[in-house]
């Protein structure tokens, strides 16, 4: 597969989703805000079509108007330089909800199972959505930032046991 | 009709060949191990979390405790995002230096990565003790050069803290071609082991495929036959001056992982022999890298090295003020488990052990 | 002089002259019988503060390290030291433990260990007892330990003991059977059970007659031994401890003791078999008193070769373990067998047969070893090949 740039990839996804991109921010890093609900099919799209076949990284950024997850994607075959930052912006504060993309690259299994644990943000579609740094019954996300920040009493901090006894 | 049972055993947190505080849970059937989950968390210390209250530059000393055997590697990782991000220029002496010792960390991590693997096989410490000697040596040099042997605490975003101290580079010439040597003792002594070879052949296989898809990276997706190295793919630093191969094995079993390990430990010997003739005199800290940090632009960038491990990143997003808004660290060990479960169904217990082993995970930056 | 010559026998003979003096002549039996017990016990015991002590010194300077140094001269002290701590350690049994069997299996593990010296001969004349089935004596108390091991692996309630004890028994029932094939082979050319018989028919110690006999009972004495590279029962770094990962002070030191026991009883059986027990060129007939110290120099050798594998080599896995008795060692002991009994009908005189014995084992050796290449060398040349190739 030729080396494609970047800049060639949002050609290409302009293209085929025109109302997913809803932003390019001028960014270090080159940077694509994309549609939450166009989130799977573009993940789809750059896997496959684009090459990127390697998730280096998937986290979360706590802004004080919305929750921002971050991609960067790279390929392994192409061997690209530049990271491709996908985002997706979670307006809605309250409940974020956003689809997993475990299925397409399986690298991404923990790193979301992190951020819903620090960020409290659910992937849909996830095979084992757990709490995977904290214990099951720990009050909160720590990474946000509203996070309280006071010790807790060990009475708070009990972790929640699991109702069967031969899981574990 | 007979039917047998599955045991579940909970391999760890407290077990001696986790590597720390990590678990397994186990489904077993007799010896054969039929499914497993890795539970982690046991370590977690939040360093993300604390990052965001301190300074960029106080943020260097808690990255020393995430990969607490590679912690000039970290430092670096650290140190290359924030420059990346605040747009810091570094010397070109601080580069060699840097260079320098982030391949003596790769050699140490290389060793005990091999000296543990035997350990987990249950040679009883005779090879991983040899690796210990040869990795107080680096760490003579690690403390001469920063006081420190573990938690070094050196590359700081700018440059490095401190200047070689006097006679660093003949000995470290002499340490180097000594090096080499017991490398190649390692390799006459163990490569060819007959139990070492029916233990570890056809163990454990990770295709090459699975292993880019699960975001491996590092000596184990090199040993299944991807010759990824982000030093030759993206030249950070200034791994372009200088003459390395990338090498790869190709069943990505247990024996290839461990046989990498012994490849890159010569490619690590290569490069420190060029950097060590070449280095430059100048300059160890960038002038003005102090003033940029305390007024650092609004903007994020994510920063990543070939750690001896993998792929180390780290995402920055700064906020304008002297204390990053968000830090992420991308840890190699944590996702290169990800196949685990792949790489160990149907497999024996004792392989189990043996492919965790070769994984080469540390739990300080697992559960950071 | 002549008291010098055979200085132990001497004073047992002198002691219990000594009691007869004042005493019937059952009561003389049993004060010997006793003595003797209690010294055998502490020949056993005594082995385990040297052995422990050796065994850490030894791997020490084979890992480059110096090993025990801190209390006594060369650190001759630290079992003593060891011992006193695990004696303070506070006992634990497990919740859920089933109490009395977790109790009873360190009792029962050591008893088989020290029954062992009964039939040992340590030289002419030294020995608890001469019976003439000695090495089915052995055999049978072999057996008992492992009971024990399974004993305390299924009372602990813990996984880990569990496994390790089911390892213990697979372990057992394999390598039991090359065991007994070559001990077989040695009794058939003796024409004895009895130990003492064995050694003074060894003209040409066995091991040099019959090198593929001693080695097969090598590899099957280390397996059941549990010794490296065969210790999966106890695998450190995946079982934790095996069958004794519950057990805590001085529970614990019985079955670490039984260990050394049985190092030290099965290397006296090794040296009795295959090296001539108290026979050394002759020497023993010349000077008697040093038959003991010979025996144990021989063991002290054998100990040696069980250490130095333990230090150099890895684990080998389970199936691996139980596929090599089955297809290799087992095939190997019953074709020992064919052909020692047909070399002992058909050739006369020691030192011929010997001979004989000794180009048929090397013949079998190369016979053999080429014919495993060819069955089950396929994978093995292919990995070699792939291997060669990488490091080309």
């Amino acid at each position: 597969m030729p080396k494609v740039t970047n800049d060639e990839i949002l050609a290409k996804l302009k293209e085929k989703y025109p109302d997913a991109v809803v932003d390019v921010p001028e960014l270090i890093d080159f940077t694509v805000a994309v549609k939450s609900e166009a989130l799977f099919d573009v993940g789809v799209f750059l896997r496959d079509e684009c090459g990127l076949d390697y998730i280096a990284d998937l986290t979360a950024v706590d802004r004080p108007e919305r929750f921002e997850v971050v991609y960067h994607l790279y390929s392994i075959i192409d061997e690209t330089t530049a990271p491709f930052v996908l985002k997706v912006y979670l307006e809605d504060k309250e409940n974020p909800v956003l689809a997993s993309v475990t299925p397409l690259w399986q690298g991404a299994n923990f790193q979301e199972c992190e951020v819903y644990d620090l960020m409290g943000i659910h992937f849909e579609g996830h095979p084992d959505l757990k709490r995977i740094l904290l214990w099951e019954g720990f009050p909160g996300h720590p990474l946000r930032k509203d996070f309280e920040d006071r010790t807790f009493s060990f009475k708070e901090l009990e972790p929640t046991r699991p109702t069967d006894p031969d899981k574990v | 009709m007979l039917k047998t049972e599955s045991i579940t055993l909970n391999l760890g947190p407290q077990h001696p060949s986790t590597h720390g505080v990590f678990r397994i849970k186990v489904e077993l059937d007799g010896e054969a191990v039929r499914d497993l989950e890795p539970v982690m968390g046991y370590l977690h210390r939040g360093i993300e979390k604390i990052s965001e209250d301190r300074t960029y530059v106080q943020v260097v000393p808690l990255t020393d405790r995430l990969d607490y055997i590679c912690a000039m590697t970290n430092n670096q990782a650290y140190a290359m995002a924030v420059e990346k991000m605040a747009g810091i220029k570094v010397p070109e002496r601080a580069e060699y230096i840097r260079v320098i010792m982030a391949e003596f960390t790769r050699i140490i991590n290389h060793l005990l990565a091999v000296g543990f693997l035997w350990n987990e096989l249950g040679a009883y410490f005779t090879p991983l003790l040899y690796c210990y000697r040869e990795r107080e040596r680096i760490l003579d040099l690690f403390e001469k050069t920063c006081g420190s042997r573990l938690t070094c605490n050196y590359i700081r975003p700018g440059g490095v803290s401190l200047d070689l101290p006097e006679g660093f580079i003949p000995e470290a010439k002499k340490l180097t071609s000594h090096l080499k040597t017991f490398t190649d003792e390692l390799n006459t002594m163990l490569t060819k082991n007959e139990i070492f070879i029916s233990r570890t052949v056809d163990v454990g296989i990770l295709p090459a495929d699975l292993a880019i898809n699960s975001s491996i990276t590092g000596p184990m997706l090199r040993a299944s036959g991807v010759p990824y190295d982000i030093r030759k793919v993206d030249n950070y630093s200034i791994y372009d001056r200088f003459d390395f191969d990338v090498p790869t094995c190709d069943h990505g079993d247990v024996w290839d992982r461990y046989y990498q390990h012994i490849l890159e430990i010569y490619q690590s010997i290569r490069i420190l022999e060029q950097a060590l003739d070449t280095i430059p005199d100048g300059k160890v800290m960038g002038r003005r890298a102090s003033r940029s940090l305390r007024r650092p632009p609004k903007d994020e960038a994510y920063g990543r090295i070939e750690s001896p491990k993998g792929e180390l990143g780290f995402y920055v997003v700064g906020d304008g003020s002297k204390n990053p808004y968000r830090l992420r660290i991308r840890p190699p060990s944590m996702i290169n488990l990800s196949a685990l479960k792949e790489m160990c169904e149907g497999q024996k217990i004792q392989d189990l052990i043996v492919i965790l082993g070769s994984v080469n995970i540390v739990l300080g930056e697992v559960d950071r | 002089m002549e008291f010098l010559k055979d200085l132990f026998v001497n004073i047992g003979l002198w002691f219990s002259g000594w009691l007869t003096g004042f005493m019937p002549a059952w009561g003389v039996e049993v004060v010997t019988g006793f003595l003797g017990a209690i010294i055998l016990v502490f020949i056993g015991l005594f082995a385990v503060l040297i052995l422990t002590w050796g065994e850490r010194k030894v791997i020490g300077r084979m890992q480059d390290r110096i090993g025990p140094n801190r209390w006594g001269p060369y650190g001759l002290f630290q079992p003593i030291a060891d011992g006193i701590k695990m004696l303070t350690k506070e006992d634990i049994i497990p919740t859920g433990a089933d109490r009395w069997v977790h109790l009873v299996a360190p009792i029962l593990v050591i008893i088989p260990a020290v029954l062992i010296y009964a039939v040992i001969p340590f030289g002419d004349g030294l020995r608890g007892a001469d019976l003439n089935i000695g090495i089915l004596y052995i055999v049978a108390l072999s057996t008992i330990g492992t009971i024990s091991i399974l004993m305390a692996g299924w009372s602990s309630n813990n996984k880990y003991s569990l496994l390790g004890a089911f390892r213990a028994v697979a372990q057992l029932i394999t390598y039991e059977i090359p065991l007994v094939l070559s001990i077989i082979t040695v009794v058939l050319l003796t024409g004895s059970m009895s130990m003492v018989e064995i050694v003074e028919n060894q003209t040409v110690p066995y091991m040099v007659s019959m090198p593929l006999v001693f080695l097969v009972f090598m590899v099957a004495a280390s397996a059941e031994l549990y010794r490296a590279p065969f210790d999966m029962i106890e695998a450190d770094s995946e079982l934790i401890a095996g069958y004794f990962t519950e057990y805590s002070g001085m529970k614990f030191v019985m079955f670490f003791m039984a260990e050394y026991i049985n190092l030290l009883a099965m290397s006296g059986v090794i040296v009795t078999l295959f090296m001539g027990g108290w026979r050394f060129f002759g020497l023993e007939e010349i000077l008697p008193f040093l038959n003991p110290f010979i025996f144990f120099a021989k063991c002290a050798f054998v100990i040696f070769l069980f250490w130095w594998t333990r230090a150099t080599f890895p684990r080998i896995r389970i199936d691996h373990m139980l596929g090599m008795a089955w297809k290799a060692l087992v095939p190997i002991a019953l074709v020992n067998l064919l052909l020692v009994g047909l070399v002992d009908k058909l050739v006369e005189g020691t030192l011929l047969t010997s001979g004989v014995l000794l180009i048929v084992n090397i013949i079998e050796m190369v016979i053999l070893l080429a014919i495993l290449d060819k069955v089950g060398g396929k994978t093995r040349a292919k990995t070699m090949e792939r291997v060669a190739a990488q490091q080309g």
